[in-house]
C-alpha cells in the first residue's frame, strides 16, 4: 500500500452550472452526466467533477444507438486509483441507466502512464463481474457512490 | 424740418471716411427715407454733388451711401420708374472702377428686391449683366469687391436665368474670365456655385457651355485636391474646414454632372483618376463606422450618411453605370482594397482593429455596397472576386452546413468581424439591386446569375456565421458591433423576394427562430434585444409589403403568435413593458399580424383584469374609493345595453369582469357594499325580463327558464356582487331574489347557485333574529329553496310520468332525484344544490345531511325510475345520460369539500365553522364504507368510489390517519378506478398524495404494514401512468418510502418492484428518471450491497 496520498494537493475546480435543459432534450447526455457528477473520488471527499476527472464534455451519449462513452482524466499520471474510478463510473451508470445502454469507460489518451492496460481492464466484463464479487471492493464502491444517490 | 437740417450733417459724416460714426449716420438717413420724411428722389438730389464729385473718394462714398440706403430699404415699396432710374445709374457706375464698390452694392440691392415691393425688369437686369461683363475686371478687384461680383452673378443667374441665357457665349466667357485664377476661399465657394448654376442653364450637350467645357474644366481642375496653406488660427479653422468640405462636395457633384453629360466614352480616359479621387475622398472623409444601431434603415448598416459619402458614392455609381467593367476591374485590382482584405483577416473582433484600418474598412464596405447595388454585371463581378474569398476567410467551420444548426460555436472559432461586415455590405447592395429593380426581365434573368448561385450555396453558412456572433455565452456577451452585424445580416438574409431569389424556407424559419430566441431570452441585453425586435419588424413589413404568402404564414406562426403567447406567461421573466413593446412592433408589420396581436392583447387584458384588482385591493388598502368607482363603472356599462352585449360576446370577458367585481366588492366596507348592491339591484330590477314582482307565482315551462345571453350576463354579474358581500350588508328584496335565483338555477348558471349558497351561508337564523335586519331569515330561505314547489306548465315530459294534469309542482330535491325525467335539468339542479350545500356545510347547518343523502341516492340509484336497474343494453342513450347524472352527483362532493377560490371563502366573508371538513369526513366515512361494500352494480360502485375519493383527497391528513387501517383498501380501489379515465388524472394525483401522506407518517405505517402487498401492487401500476408526470414521480417516492418497512414484509416484493422500476429509468421526464434511480438503488441494496439486481 502507498503510505501517503498519491496526489497530495489536487486542484479543485468549481462545479459547472448545469445548463438549462429543454424538454425533450436534443442530446440525451443528461442520462449520463447527472448520475456521475455527484460521485466521490476514492481518494478525497471531492466529487469527480470538482477534480475535473470527469467533465460534461467528456461524456458522449448516442441515445439512438444506446451507447454511452465516458472518458475520464486522472489528476496525476501515476494515479493508482484509476481502475477504481473507472469501475465506480461503470457501476454508477449500470445502476442509473436503462439496461438498453452499452457503457464504455476509458481513460483519456495520454493522461495516465498505463492507459492501454487500464482501458483493457475496464473493457473486460469478466473482470468487472469478478470485482463485484469481492466484498471489499463492493464496500469501497458503495462508499464512493453513496453521496450520488442522495 | 429739424431732421432735414440734420441730414446734411449725417451725409457729411458718412462721406468723411475719418469719421467714426458712419453707421449712426447711415441709420439716421435710412430711417428718414423709411418714414417718408425724406423721399428717395430728394435724397438723390441732395447727394448730387457727391455722386458727381471729381474726387474719387468722395464720389465712391457718395455712391456707396446711396447703395447702402437702397440695401437697407429693401422692405419699402418702390415704383418701377424709380427702380429703372436707379438701375440705369448703378449700371453706368460699374464702369467707374475707382468707385465700383457702391455700384456693385447698389446693383446687388436692386437685383435682390422681392417682387411685391417692385423689382428690376428683365431688360434692366440684362443691361446690368451686359454692363458687368463689359466693364468689370473681376480679378483686378479687391477681395470684398470680388465677392460682391460673384454674389451679383449668382443672383443674376438665379433670378433672371431666362434673360441672361440670351447673352449666350458672352455670359459663359464672362463668367470664365471672372473666376479664372480666383484664390480666395469665400469667393471660390460662390464661384463654384455660379458654375453649377451655369451648367444647369445649358444642359444641352451641344449647347454653348459644351464648347467652353474644356476651359471650365481647366479653370476648376487646379483646385483639386484642395490644399489650404493659411495659418491655422481659431475662427478661420472652422471656416477653412467648412470651405474645404463644401468645395469637395461641389466638385463631386460637378464631376457627377460632367460624367452624365459627357457620356461613357469621353469619361473613360479619366476613369482611373476619378476612381482614385473617389477612393481617397472616402478613405479620408469617412469616420469609423458607427455600430450603435440607433438608426437602422433597411439597406446596409445604418451610418449617419455624410454628404461626401453620398456624393462620392453617387459619382461612383454613375461611373459604374457608364463603364461597368472598367470601373469594377479598377476596384477589384485596387491595391488599397486588397490590402484591407489582407489586414482585416487577422482581427476577430471589431475593437481589435486599429482606428485607421476601421476607417478603411468602412470605406471599402461602402464601395462594395454601391458596386453590388448598381448593375447586375458589377454585382456579379464583385461577388465572384470577393464573396467566395470572404466566405473562405470567415472561418472554415461555417462552411459546413449541418455542423451548427443552432448557430452554436465555440469561442475559439470566432468569425472574423471584418469579413462579416463586408459580406453584409455586399448582400445589402445585392438586395437593393433586386428590390429596387423594376424591370421584370432582369428579375427573371437574375436567378441564374453568378451572384445568385453563390449566395444560394453560401446562405446557410452565412446564417451560421451571423448567428454565431450573436450567441451569448456565460463568459462572453456580444459586443455592440457584433450585435449590429449579426442582426443586420440575419435581417438582410431574410428579406429577399421569394419570386426572384429566395433563400430556403428552412433558413428563413431559422432566422426567425434565432431572432425570437433573442426576444425571449436576451432581454437583459437591451441593445441586442431592441436590434432583434427592429429586425423582426423590418422582416415582417417586408413580408407584408411584397405579399410573400408562404413567408407570411411562417412569420405569423413563428413570430406573431409566439409573442402573443409570451403575454400570457406570467412567470416568464421578460418584463411586461418589453412584451408590450414587442407586441406593438410586430403588430405594426401588417394587418393580419396586427389582428393576431390585438386578439392576444385583449385576451391578456381580460385575464389580467382580475389580477390587477387583487393587486389594487390588497397592496394598496387605501384605494377603496377606487374599487367602488370601478365597480360602479362596470354596472354603468352593464346598464348600457349595446356595450354590454358586445362585451359579452367576448369569451372570457364576463368571467374576468365577475372576478374583478367580486374582488373589488369583497374588499369594500359594509357601507360601500350597500351602495354597490343598491346600484346593482336597481339595474337588475329595471330590466324587465326577470319580472321580479311576479317571480314567486310564475308558472314555469321548459321555455320559461331559458333566458337570454344578456340576462345571463346581468344576473351572473349581480350574483358575483351577492357572493362577495359581508353578512351585515343588506341585500334589498332578498326574498324575491332567492325566488329568482332558484328559478335561474334550473338553467344551470353556476354563479347563481354560488350566490344562493353564499346567501344561505351568511343569513342570520331565526333564533337570534334580533340582530336580523334583512327581510328574510335562514329558515325562511331554506323553506323557499327546498319546500316551495316549482310550477311546471303541462308538457309532454309530464305526461310521460303522470299522464294527466295540466301542471305539476315539484321541489328541487324531486328534480334532483330525477322525477322530472329531464337529465339536463337534473344535472343542473345537482350542481346548484352542491353549491347551496357547500354554503350550509361551511356554517355547519343540519340541512347538509339531507342534501348529501340526496346525492347519495342519486349515486346508488334507489330511484325506481332509473333504467339503470334494468341492466339492459337497449337503453344505451339513456344509460349514458344516467352515467352523467351519477358523475355529477359524485363531483358534487368535490364542490362540497374543496377550498373554493371563486366564492364562499374568507375573502368573500363566508361564515366558516372550524374543523367542518373533519366533521363531514367522519360522518360520511362510515356511510360510504358501508355503501361501497353493499353496492350491487359495478357502475354505481365506481361512482361511489369517485365520490369518496373527492372527500378523501380534500380531508386534512390528521383525520385520514386516524382511520388509515380501514381506509387503505378503499383508497387503493379508488386509485385503480381513477386510472381508467384520462380526465381524472388530477384527482388521481390528489389521492396518491393522500396515500403518500399515510406512508410517510409513523402512525400510518401500522396500517401500511398489513397492506404492504396490495399497496405495492397498486403503485407498480402507477409508475408508468402515462398521463401525468407527477403521478409517476409520486408513485416512485411512495415505493422508496415502502422500502423502509420491515424486511420480511417487503423483501418478497423486491424483484417485482425492481422489474417495474427498470422501465422508469427510461422515462421521458428527467425528474422521474432521477426518482427511479434513487428508488432502484434503495430496493436493490435492500438485502445486500451488491450489484446483482
Amino acid at each position: 500500500m502507498v503510505s501517503g496520498l498519491i496526489n497530495a494537493n489536487p486542484v479543485i475546480y468549481e462545479k459547472k452550472e448545469r445548463r438549462a435543459r429543454t424538454a425533450p432534450s436534443t442530446f440525451h447526455d443528461e442520462y449520463a452526466v447527472e448520475p456521475i457528477d455527484q460521485q466521490e473520488d476514492p481518494e478525497y471527499s471531492y466529487s469527480l467533477e470538482q477534480l475535473k476527472v470527469v467533465t460534461e464534455e467528456a461524456i458522449e451519449v448516442d441515445d439512438k444507438r444506446n451507447y454511452v462513452r465516458v472518458t475520464f482524466t486522472p489528476t496525476v499520471q501515476h494515479c493508482s486509483m484509476v481502475t477504481i474510478i473507472g469501475l465506480c463510473i461503470h457501476v454508477k451508470l449500470m445502476r442509473s441507466l436503462p439496461s438498453r445502454y452499452k457503457v464504455d469507460i476509458r481513460v483519456a489518451p495520454g493522461s495516465h502512464t498505463t492507459v492501454d492496460e487500464v482501458n483493457k481492464q475496464l473493457r473486460d466484463k469478466e473482470r468487472i463481474a469478478a470485482a463485484m464479487e469481492n466484498p471489499n471492493i463492493v464496500h469501497l464502491l458503495d462508499d464512493c457512490l453513496a453521496p450520488s444517490f442522495d | 424740418m429739424a431732421e432735414i437740417t440734420q441730414l446734411t450733417r449725417h451725409i457729411e459724416s458718412y462721406i468723411d471716411t475719418s469719421s467714426s460714426d458712419e453707421d449712426a449716420s447711415l441709420n439716421a438717413i435710412v430711417s428718414l427715407v423709411k418714414t417718408d420724411v425724406l423721399p428717395l428722389r430728394a435724397l438723390v438730389t441732395k447727394l448730387e454733388m457727391y455722386l458727381t464729385a471729381t474726387d474719387d473718394d468722395i464720389r465712391g462714398r457718395g455712391i456707396l451711401l446711396l447703395a447702402e440706403v437702397i440695401t437697407r430699404i429693401e422692405s419699402k415699396p418702390l415704383d418701377s420708374a424709380t427702380i429703372h432710374i436707379l438701375v440705369g445709374f448703378f449700371k453706368d457706375r460699374l464702369a467707374d472702377w475707382r468707385a465700383v464698390r457702391g455700384a456693385l452694392v447698389g446693383c446687388l440691392a436692386l437685383i435682390r428686391r422681392k417682387s411685391v415691393l417692385g423689382i428690376v425688369t428683365s431688360s434692366d437686369a440684362k443691361a446690368i449683366a451686359q454692363s458687368f461683363f463689359q466693364y468689370m475686371q473681376v480679378q483686378s478687384l479687391g477681395q470684398y469687391d470680388r465677392k460682391l461680383c460673384f454674389e451679383l452673378l449668382d443672383c443674376l443667374l438665379e433670378h433672371y436665368s431666362d434673360m441672361v441665357t440670351t447673352l449666350g457665349d458672352d455670359l459663359i466667357y464672362g463668367i470664365c474670365a471672372s473666376i479664372d485664377a480666383e484664390m480666395d476661399p469665400e469667393c471660390l465657394m460662390l464661384a463654384f456655385h455660379v458654375v453649377e448654376s451655369l451648367a444647369r442653364l445649358y444642359p444641352d450637350s451641344s449647347g454653348p457651355l459644351a464648347s467652353f467645357a474644356k476651359d471650365v474644366f481647366d479653370i476648376l481642375e487646379p483646385y483639386f485636391p484642395l490644399r489650404i496653406t493659411h495659418p491655422n488660427n481659431g475662427d478661420t479653422h472652422e471656416q477653412r474646414d467648412n470651405l474645404s468640405r463644401s468645395l469637395m462636395i461641389e466638385s463631386l457633384k460637378y464631376l457627377t454632372v460632367c460624367s452624365s453629360k459627357y457620356g461613357a466614352e469621353r469619361i473613360a480616359k479619366y476613369a482611373k483618376s476619378i476612381w482614385s479621387s473617389i477612393k481617397d475622398t472616402l478613405l479620408k472623409c469617412l469616420g469609423e463606422s458607427d455600430f450603435s444601431l440607433n438608426i437602422a434603415p433597411v439597406d446596409g448598416i445604418g451610418f449617419p450618411e455624410n454628404e461626401f459619402e453620398m456624393e462620392a458614392l453617387s459619382l461612383l455609381q454613375q461611373l459604374i453605370v457608364q463603364n461597368s467593367s472598367l470601373i469594377v476591374s479598377l476596384i477589384i485590382e485596387d491595391d488599397d482594397v486588397n490590402i484591407i482584405f489582407n489586414t482585416i483577416a487577422s482581427y476577430e473582433i471589431y475593437d481589435a482593429i486599429p482606428v485607421p484600418e476601421k476607417k478603411k474598412l468602412h470605406a471599402i464596405g461602402r464601395i462594395l455596397y454601391i458596386t453590388s447595388k448598381t448593375t447586375i454585371t458589377s454585382c456579379n463581378a464583385v461577388f465572384e472576386s470577393f464573396f467566395s474569398r470572404m466566405m473562405d476567410n470567415l472561418g472554415s467551420s461555417f462552411n459546413n452546413i449541418d455542423s451548427f444548426p443552432n448557430g452554436d460555436t465555440s469561442p475559439s472559432q470566432r468569425v472574423k468581424f471584418g469579413f462579416l461586415y463586408l459580406c453584409i455590405e455586399l448582400l445589402a447592395g445585392f438586395r437593393e439591386l433586386i428590390v429596387g429593380s423594376e424591370e421584370p426581365e432582369l428579375l427573371y434573368a437574375i436567378e441564374h446569375e453568378t451572384c445568385c448561385t453563390m449566395l444560394h450555396s453560401f446562405s446557410s453558412s452565412l446564417f451560421n456565421a451571423f448567428g454565431s456572433v450573436l450567441a451569448a455565452s456565460a463568459d462572453r456577451c456580444p459586443l455592440d458591433p457584433d450585435i449590429c452585424i449579426g442582426v443586420k445580416g440575419l435581417q438582410i438574409l431574410a428579406m429577399f423576394h421569394s419570386d426572384v431569389f429566395s433563400i430556403q424556407q428552412s433558413i428563413f424559419e431559422n432566422i426567425l427562430k434565432k431572432l425570437m430566441s433573442i426576444i425571449i431570452e436576451d432581454f437583459n441585453n437591451k441593445i441586442l434585444w431592441e436590434a432583434a425586435l427592429k429586425a423582426l419588424y423590418h422582416i415582417g413589413s417586408f413580408v407584408h409589403k411584397f405579399h410573400e404568402s408562404e413567408k407570411a404564414v411562417c412569420y405569423r406562426s413563428l413570430v406573431a403568435e409566439k409573442i402573443v403567447e409570451l403575454l400570457f406567461l406570467d412567470d416568464h421573466p421578460v418584463p411586461f413593458s418589453f412584451k408590450v413593446e414587442a407586441l406593438s412592433n410586430i403588430g405594426m408589420t401588417g394587418i393580419k399580424n396586427m389582428l393576431t396581436c390585438l386578439q392576444g392583447l385583449r385576451g391578456a387584458v381580460f385575464a389580467n383584469l382580475s389580477k390587477v384588482c387583487v393587486r389594487m385591493t390588497h397592496e394598496n388598502g387605501g384605494l377603496e374609493d377606487f374599487a367602488v368607482q370601478f365597480v360602479v363603472d362596470i354596472w354603468s356599462q352593464a346598464e348600457n345595453c349595446i356595450v354590454f352585449d358586445t362585451l359579452l360576446k367576448e369569451k372570457g370577458l364576463l368571467d374576468a369582469l365577475m372576478k374583478a367585481m367580486k374582488l373589488s366588492v369583497g374588499s369594500c366596507s359594509v357601507e360601500n357594499q350597500n351602495l354597490i348592491i343598491q346600484k346593482a339591484y336597481s339595474i337588475l330590477s329595471s330590466h324587465s325580463n326577470f319580472q321580479l314582482k311576479e317571480v314567486e307565482r310564475v308558472l314555469l315551462s321548459p321555455e320559461k327558464y331559458d333566458i337570454s345571453l344578456r340576462d345571463e350576463g346581468l344576473i351572473s354579474l349581480f350574483a358575483s356582487v351577492v357572493i362577495a358581500v359581508c353578512p351585515k350588508t343588506l341585500i334589498p328584496n332578498l326574498r324575491v331574489l332567492v325566488h329568482l335565483f332558484r328559478v335561474v338555477l334550473l338553467r344551470g348558471i353556476v354563479p347563481v347557485a354560488q350566490a344562493l349558497g353564499s346567501i344561505l351561508n351568511k343569513l342570520v337564523s331565526t333564533s337570534n333574529s334580533a340582530e336580523n335586519s334583512s327581510d328574510l331569515t335562514l329558515e325562511e330561505a331554506l323553506d323557499i329553496i327546498f319546500d316551495t314547489k316549482i310550477w311546471f306548465s303541462s308538457t309532454d315530459m309530464w305526461q310521460q310520468c303522470n299522464g294527466t294534469s295540466n301542471g305539476k309542482e315539484v321541489t328541487l330535491t324531486d328534480i334532483c332525484l330525477g322525477f322530472a325525467n329531464d337529465k339536463l335539468l337534473q344535472i343542473n339542479v345537482i350542481c346548484g344544490l352542491s353549491w347551496i350545500g357547500k354554503g350550509l356545510l361551511l356554517r355547519g347547518h343540519e340541512k347538509i345531511k339531507d342534501i348529501t343523502m340526496t346525492f347519495i341516492e342519486c349515486l346508488i340509484g334507489t330511484n325506481t325510475a332509473l333504467p339503470l336497474m334494468k341492466d339492459s343494453l337497449e337503453n344505451t342513450e339513456e344509460q349514458i345520460q344516467d352515467t352523467l347524472v351519477m358523475k355529477s352527483a359524485a363531483d358534487a362532493f368535490h364542490v362540497l369539500m374543496s377550498d373554493c377560490e371563486v366564492c364562499l371563502n374568507r375573502k368573500f366573508h363566508a361564515t366558516i365553522q372550524p374543523l367542518y371538513k373533519q366533521r363531514f369526513f367522519s360522518s360520511m366515512m362510515p356511510i360510504f364504507l358501508q355503501l361501497i361494500t353493499k353496492a350491487y352494480y359495478p357502475l354505481s360502485r365506481s361512482f361511489l368510489y369517485r365520490a369518496f375519493a373527492h372527500i378523501l383527497s380534500d380531508t386534512p391528513m390528521v383525520a385520514v390517519l386516524s382511520d388509515a387501517k380501514k381506509l387503505i383498501p378503499v383508497l387503493l380501489d379508488c386509485l385503480s378506478v381513477l386510472t381508467e379515465d384520462i380526465q381524472d388524472k388530477d384527482m388521481l394525483y390528489g389521492l396518491l398524495l393522500v396515500l403518500s401522506g399515510i406512508l410517510t407518517d409513523k402512525y400510518g405505517q401500522d396500517a401500511v404494514i398489513e397492506n404492504a402487498h396490495i399497496i405495492i401492487n397498486c403503485l407498480i401500476k402507477l409508475v408508468d401512468y402515462p398521463h401525468k408526470m407527477l403521478v409517476r414521480e409520486t408513485a416512485l417516492q411512495c415505493l422508496v418510502a415502502l422500502s423502509e418497512l420491515p424486511h420480511a414484509r417487503v423483501y418478497p416484493m423486491r424483484t417485482q418492484v425492481l422489474r417495474a422500476i427498470s422501465k422508469c429509468l427510461d422515462d421521458t421526464k428527467r425528474s422521474v428518471r432521477h426518482e427511479a434511480v434513487k428508488c432502484r438503488q434503495t430496493w436493490a441494496s435492500m438485502s445486500s450491497r451488491s450489484l446483482h439486481f
